[in-house]
């Protein structure tokens, strides 16, 4: 019986091989193929949302209909440059904040995780400032900041920054005490434990800080481009409440929600060329 | 199931067992550990000396807390006696004047495996060729190809990720990454604790049969008494805290060994003998606890 067990591991492990030969297909950028129970819901949202507007259902009566924004979004949106723009600019915003609290945030997370001292340092420091709500930096920043572009920047930086800070800390401090024993036995020196085992075992935890750095930074960019930009799908979402449009809110509040899909997307196909070794797994 | 057994045993036969390696042998005499973490001296282990020899296949038994794994770490390099001296091959490994460091020469299989989740099978086993013989890279891969599929055909998933086998396939190439280094010790955890029964049957043949073809001196540490004497040629038994050997029991069964030796008289006999001197140990512990606890 152990025999045959054994030979069904190895035809498993043998097919397993001839996956990650084929990673590169596996690699393949790919949306998620939507099911159709998802399709049915999407079309049922909307099916009610119109329903509920058209029989003026309470606190209803100036939100627009479905096809009213759809109808809005191809005549004043679509073939715009400015809508488009707005797209490039939050796009832009989050791309810069997120990419500079990596920059900043997963260096800063290895050093508090490996140098004690350092750690006694800074740490109660960052745990004095994590609280604070990216939102609470708005007017300190847009004081300080010469652009309100680059406060913004700060903003959504401030955003990702923490959280990348703390899971990489985290991910240091889980590291399995056999790897690094392991490491010394097999005659790794100092700095090769540091490359070759500290690295990649904090990779799936800066991939848990990506993950949930790219939602909050898009729920601060957009906070932040209301209060303090004049550009920007929060800020074309606020002008349409402003102007009197709630259809144009509505585009905008569809277009950050698919803003918001797509970078998840980009993220997730990223976390997924990092690691490998968790693909089949 | 019969016939499974049948084969087994053919091919062990073929093979027969690897004539002593030069090297490997293992004197440990008046080791004691004593942590001192808050002014409470903890004695971990206490006047504890164990010989063994070149090639030889050790089990040490005992209950939890008797030192098994300080033992363990200092034979490793991970940690360091608080009295008398461990030898590795008539040369001082450790002693309270001189630490010992972590090497190739002695790896240790841990009980929850440590492969490299990030690494492939074959980077797993080459690891420690790169690293410290500065040994070619095709070398290496050669060399760490050939043990691969000299134990059981694991060559075949050399590509693949740790997470991608199963458990006992996982702890082989655990073995072979250490085997491969051909070191002087194994130092063998309780690798095979997590596991149950059927897979450890086909591990403990997997285990005899490397141990038959590359032989190298084994310390292995376990809680089971019957994975304990059916695998070794000796057995220690060790007592409760402070850890020092009670018993050094002998196992005369020939090898190779055979599942069907578990039913023999001289195995029952041994069993019967550890397992008394297990019990007493157990007991002691238990109180302790008890006491302790009041």
């Amino acid at each position: 019986m152990p025999d045959v067990e054994e030979s069904i591991r190895a035809a498993h492990a043998v097919k397993s091989e001839r996956s990650t030969n084929n990673t590169k297909r596996a690699f393949r950028l790919r949306i998620p193929r939507i099911r159709w129970r998802g399709a049915l819901a999407i079309v049922g949202f909307f099916i009610l949302w119109d329903l509920l507007v058209r029989n003026q259902a309470p606190g209803f009566d100036s939100i627009p209909s479905p096809l009213a924004v759809i109808q809005i979004f191809f005549k004043q949106f679509a073939f715009t440059a400015t809508y488009w723009h707005s797209w490039f600019v939050s796009f832009q915003r989050v791309m810069y904040g997120f990419i500079l609290a990596q920059l900043l945030g997963i260096p800063l997370g290895l050093i508090l995780g490996t140098r004690k001292r350092v750690n006694y340092l800074l740490f109660p420091i960052i745990e004095l400032l994590r609280p604070i709500p990216p939102l609470a930096w708005v007017p300190l920043s847009i004081l300080f900041w010469p652009t309100n572009e680059l406060s913004i920047v700060f903003i959504t930086f401030i955003g990702a920054f923490f959280i990348i800070v703390i899971n990489v800390y985290d991910g240091v401090r889980t590291i399995r005490k056999e790897h690094f024993w392991l490491a010394q036995s097999l005659g790794a020196s100092q700095s090769t434990i540091f490359r070759r085992i500290i690295i990649p075992s904090v990779i799936p935890s800066i991939a848990v800080g990506m993950t949930l750095g790219i939602a909050v930074t898009w729920n601060v960019v957009i906070a932040a481009e209301m209060i303090a930009s004049d550009s920007g799908l929060g800020r074309l979402t606020w002008e349409g409440y402003v102007s009197g449009s709630p259809s144009i809110v509505v585009v905008g509040m569809i277009s950050i929600g698919i803003a918001g899909y797509l970078s998840t997307i980009i993220v997730d196909y990223i976390e997924k060329r990092m690691m490998p070794w968790k693909q089949l797994s | 199931m019969e016939q499974v057994m049948k084969r087994d045993r053919g091919s062990n036969n073929s093979e027969g067992l690897a004539p002593r390696p030069e090297f490997g042998k293992l004197s440990i005499r008046n080791a004691g550990k004593t942590y001192d973490p808050q002014g409470s001296a903890v004695v971990a282990v206490h006047d504890c000396s164990i010989e063994i020899e070149a090639g030889d296949f050790v089990a040490i038994v005992g209950p939890s807390g008797c030192g098994k794994s300080t033992l363990m770490n200092v034979l490793a390099g991970f940690d360091n006696v608080t009295s008398g001296e461990v030898y590795l091959d008539d040369s001082l490994l450790a002693s309270p004047r001189q630490a010992p460091s972590p090497g190739a020469d002695r790896v240790v299989v841990f009980q929850n495996g440590a492969l490299f989740p990030w690494k492939t099978v074959l980077e797993n086993v080459t690891y420690g060729l790169l690293k410290t013989n500065a040994m070619s890279r095709a070398s290496a891969e050669e060399k760490a190809k050939d043990f691969l599929s000299r134990c059981g055909g694991l060559d075949k998933v050399m590509r693949s990720y740790p997470a991608q086998l199963s458990s006992g396939m996982q702890r082989r190439v655990e073995i072979v990454r250490a085997l491969v280094n051909e070191p002087r010790i194994l130092l063998l955890d309780e690798p095979f604790r997590a596991m149950d029964t059927i897979s450890k049957t086909t591990m403990h043949q997997h285990l005899l049969k490397m141990y038959s073809t590359c032989r190298r001196t084994i310390v292995f540490i376990t809680h089971d008494l019957e994975e304990a004497i059916y695998l070794s040629d000796k057995v220690i038994v060790m007592t409760t805290r402070p850890g020092t050997v009670k018993l050094e029991l002998t196992v005369p069964l020939p090898r190779p060994r055979t599942p069907e030796m578990t039913a023999s008289v001289e195995y029952m006999d041994l069993k019967k003998e550890a397992i008394e001197s297990v019990h007493e140990e157990a007991k002691k512990a238990f109180e302790r606890g008890e006491r302790e606890l009041a």
